[in-house]
């Protein structure tokens, strides 16, 4: 997994609450057997009318060149709906590092944090001010820190995250190696309940 | 001071405690399908491991899979290719497949009860987020991604913060025409889509008591809708009888081993909850969604909310946002709106109890000529069953379409779809804008209601019919 740490970057913002994994990627996009390529469908219906690529939503945010950036900000209730982890794959894909939001689903953010691809959590108020920025501004992100900055104005949030998932992202380690490291422990589970 | 039914479960699957991070908590049963599994086998593969625990993992087809003609091969390539996918894996690593064709395929969440293979006390997960339907059983069941897929494939473990606890009491009796769908479809749309996000949530009360398993389980399923990764019910006689004698439920000395631990697993009277709601039974309509999260529900008596109705800009950008595409008016009555098409399915509302829902209300009865209606049994042995008890012939006389199990126009993954801009009244999970095919537009009801707007080919109280 890639490690995360510091990343300065412009935004993508993306005003909508409860947005849900079958928009970030439609079932029809699930039938494939890899974990590449889904970048290019993602937002699929909120991209193209008909769905089809010669017919970009001229109103979608991911349609404004003007906008651009590793970091997603988006409304409340992110990512909620099926346990698809296409959606954090194809969020990533297409070249997002960060989702920022002022509350995500489970499932969602867990998907995220397994893939490299940071969840930040911030406050109502600041997710406004995010919101309320021109399009040339840019946040800066340091996980070591836990916190996210608002470059132009130096506003700063500290965001929580869990210490052993932090540690995990810092250093792009993933939870089966973790896993594998304690298999005496659940073989020992294992014959205790037995 | 005593423990929640979920402690008692969790703190019997914990491995080990992670300094500063989450517990490491064993899986008993692992239920995999076709669509989220085929980058897990992937990716053991690639670390050159094999899969730790083979026989406690399930699989089936249920997500890609036709409808209709099962016995063919499929005909769209890349589905062919994925439920093909399954197969080889399943051969390679020596997992117990009930594929097409076998007489215990059916939606994972369907044939997981039905075979006995969910039992009281089970810590179950899938790479499905309605893996809470097993916790009618007094399970901790929940939903998981792919990568944890790949964990639980090699450890039989998974890495978990325990959630918070929430218990919501149903109290009291409820009304005619009020089914278990309605509990939960009212029970959602006083919390939100997001109400119960971070938590696990007891469902218990008198009226939860009263359930059979079947429509638990309805209750259990929709507990992600509200954002919590799972919901449960004590276990209790409903739960035992329905056990007793189901292919994989223990038999002879071990049901009896099997029972006396069973019965210990229920919320001790001192149990302490971070949240507890009671909701009166009589006080919930049948109820329906108009919108695009299944949060955004009434009483079918009711109108569609209005922009005042809102608590902040916020909602009321999500109401203008949802009624568009829905094309329906702020305050407008939804009752006696054309319908166009009725799916009676998904691992919600597929199970026998369902069906037979519907055909108590259709007997004799036939379709409204402009709408179509397709009935998608869960499992084969639903199937099965419902032309054991003639219900087929109570169907076929009213037109409606009886296809083989699988997930179907829940999803929209495979071809059974809705038209854009038409109207489905579905007893499905997600009335998610494109859930059942781009454009189309979604109604989340009960059985019941959607038998009985299927008659009339407008959206209906069926208390009006019975």
């Amino acid at each position: 997994m890639n490690k995360i740490n510091i990343i300065h970057s412009r935004f993508v913002p993306l005003q909508e609450e409860n947005v849900d994994t079958d928009q970030i990627i439609p079932a029809r996009f699930l039938k494939a057997t890899t974990r590449d390529g889904f970048g290019k469908n993602l937002f699929r219906d909120w991209r193209y009318n008909n769905d089809n690529e010669l017919e970009p939503k001229q109103d979608f945010i991911l349609n404004n060149a003007s906008y651009n950036g590793q970091i997603l900000v988006a409304g409340k209730n992110f990512g909620c709906g099926s346990s698809r982890e296409h959606a954090a794959w194809a969020i990533k894909d297409y070249g997002f590092l960060v989702v920022v939001s002022s509350f995500f689903a489970d499932i969602f953010k867990n998907n995220a944090l397994n893939n490299g691809l940071l969840p930040i959590t911030v406050s109502d108020t600041f997710l406004a001010s995010i919101f309320a920025l021109d399009k040339e501004a840019t946040l800066s992100v340091c996980l070591e820190n836990q916190t996210i900055t608002i470059d132009a104005t130096g506003a700063v949030e500290t965001f929580d995250i869990n210490a052993y998932k932090k540690t995990c992202l810092l250093n792009g380690y993933d939870d089966i190696d973790y896993l594998l490291s304690n298999k005496a422990a659940i073989e020992n589970f294992e014959r205790n309940r037995a | 001071m005593g423990k929640t039914l979920f402690e008692k479960i969790w703190d019997t699957h914990i491995v080990q405690e992670v300094t500063d991070g989450p517990s490491v908590l064993y899986i008993d049963k692992h239920f995999i399908h076709e669509v989220t599994s085929p980058q897990a086998f992937k990716g053991i593969e690639d670390r050159g491991i094999s899969i730790f625990r083979p026989s406690q993992i399930v699989a089936t087809a249920d997500h890609n899979v036709p409808t209709q003609n099962q016995h063919l091969p499929i005909t769209d390539a890349l589905s062919r290719f994925q439920v093909d996918t399954l197969i080889e894996n399943c051969k390679k690593h020596g997992i117990e497949l009930y594929g097409l064709g076998h007489e215990h395929q059916g939606i994972v969440h369907v044939i997981g009860p039905e075979l006995g293979i969910t039992q009281p006390g089970m810590t179950i997960v899938c790479g499905d987020s309605h893996t809470s339907t097993h916790g009618a059983f007094g399970t901790i069941a929940f939903g998981i991604g792919t990568s944890e897929v790949e964990m639980v494939f090699a450890s039989q473990c998974l890495l978990q913060t325990k959630p918070k606890l929430m218990r919501i009491n149903i109290e009291g009796t409820l009304g005619k025409g009020v089914v278990s769908k309605d509990i939960i479809l009212y029970i959602i749309s006083k919390i939100s889509a997001s109400g119960a996000t971070g938590y696990f949530v007891e469902y218990a009360g008198s009226a939860i008591r009263a359930l059979s398993m079947e429509a638990r389980m309805t209750i259990c399923n929709m507990s992600i809708e509200m954002g919590a990764r799972g919901g449960l019910i004590a276990p209790d006689q409903i739960t035992f009888d329905y056990l007793k004698g189901r292919t994989f439920a223990p038999a002879g000395a071990a049901w009896d081993t099997a029972l006396a631990y069973w019965q210990t697993l229920y919320s001790d009277a001192d149990a302490a909850f971070d949240m507890e709601l009671t909701i009166d039974a009589a006080a919930i309509e049948p109820m329906i969604t108009y919108g695009t999260n299944p949060g955004l529900g009434i009483g079918i008596t009711k109108n569609v909310p209005t922009a005042t109705d809102m608590q902040d800009e916020g909602e009321q950008k999500n109401l203008e946002k949802a009624l568009q595409y829905m094309g329906l008016t702020a305050g407008q009555s939804l009752i006696g709106m054309p319908v166009q098409h009725v799916f009676i399915g998904s691992c919600t509302n597929s199970r026998i109890e369902d069906l037979r829902l519907v055909a108590s209300l259709v007997k004799g009865k036939t379709k409204h000529p402009n709408v179509q209606v397709m009935i998608v049994p869960g499992s084969q042995k639903v199937a099965k069953q419902v032309v054991q008890e003639g219900l087929d012939i109570i169907f076929k006389e009213a037109g409606f379409e009886i296809r083989q199990a699988g997930c179907s126009a829940c999803l929209g993954m495979n071809e059974d779809k809705v038209p854009a801009g038409e109207y489905c009244v579905s007893t499905s999970n997600r009335n998610f804008e494109g859930r059942q095919g781009a454009g189309a537009r979604t109604l989340l009801a009960s059985p019941l209601t959607a038998a009985a707007s299927a008659v009339t080919g407008v959206i209906t109280d069926v208390r009006t019919l019975l």
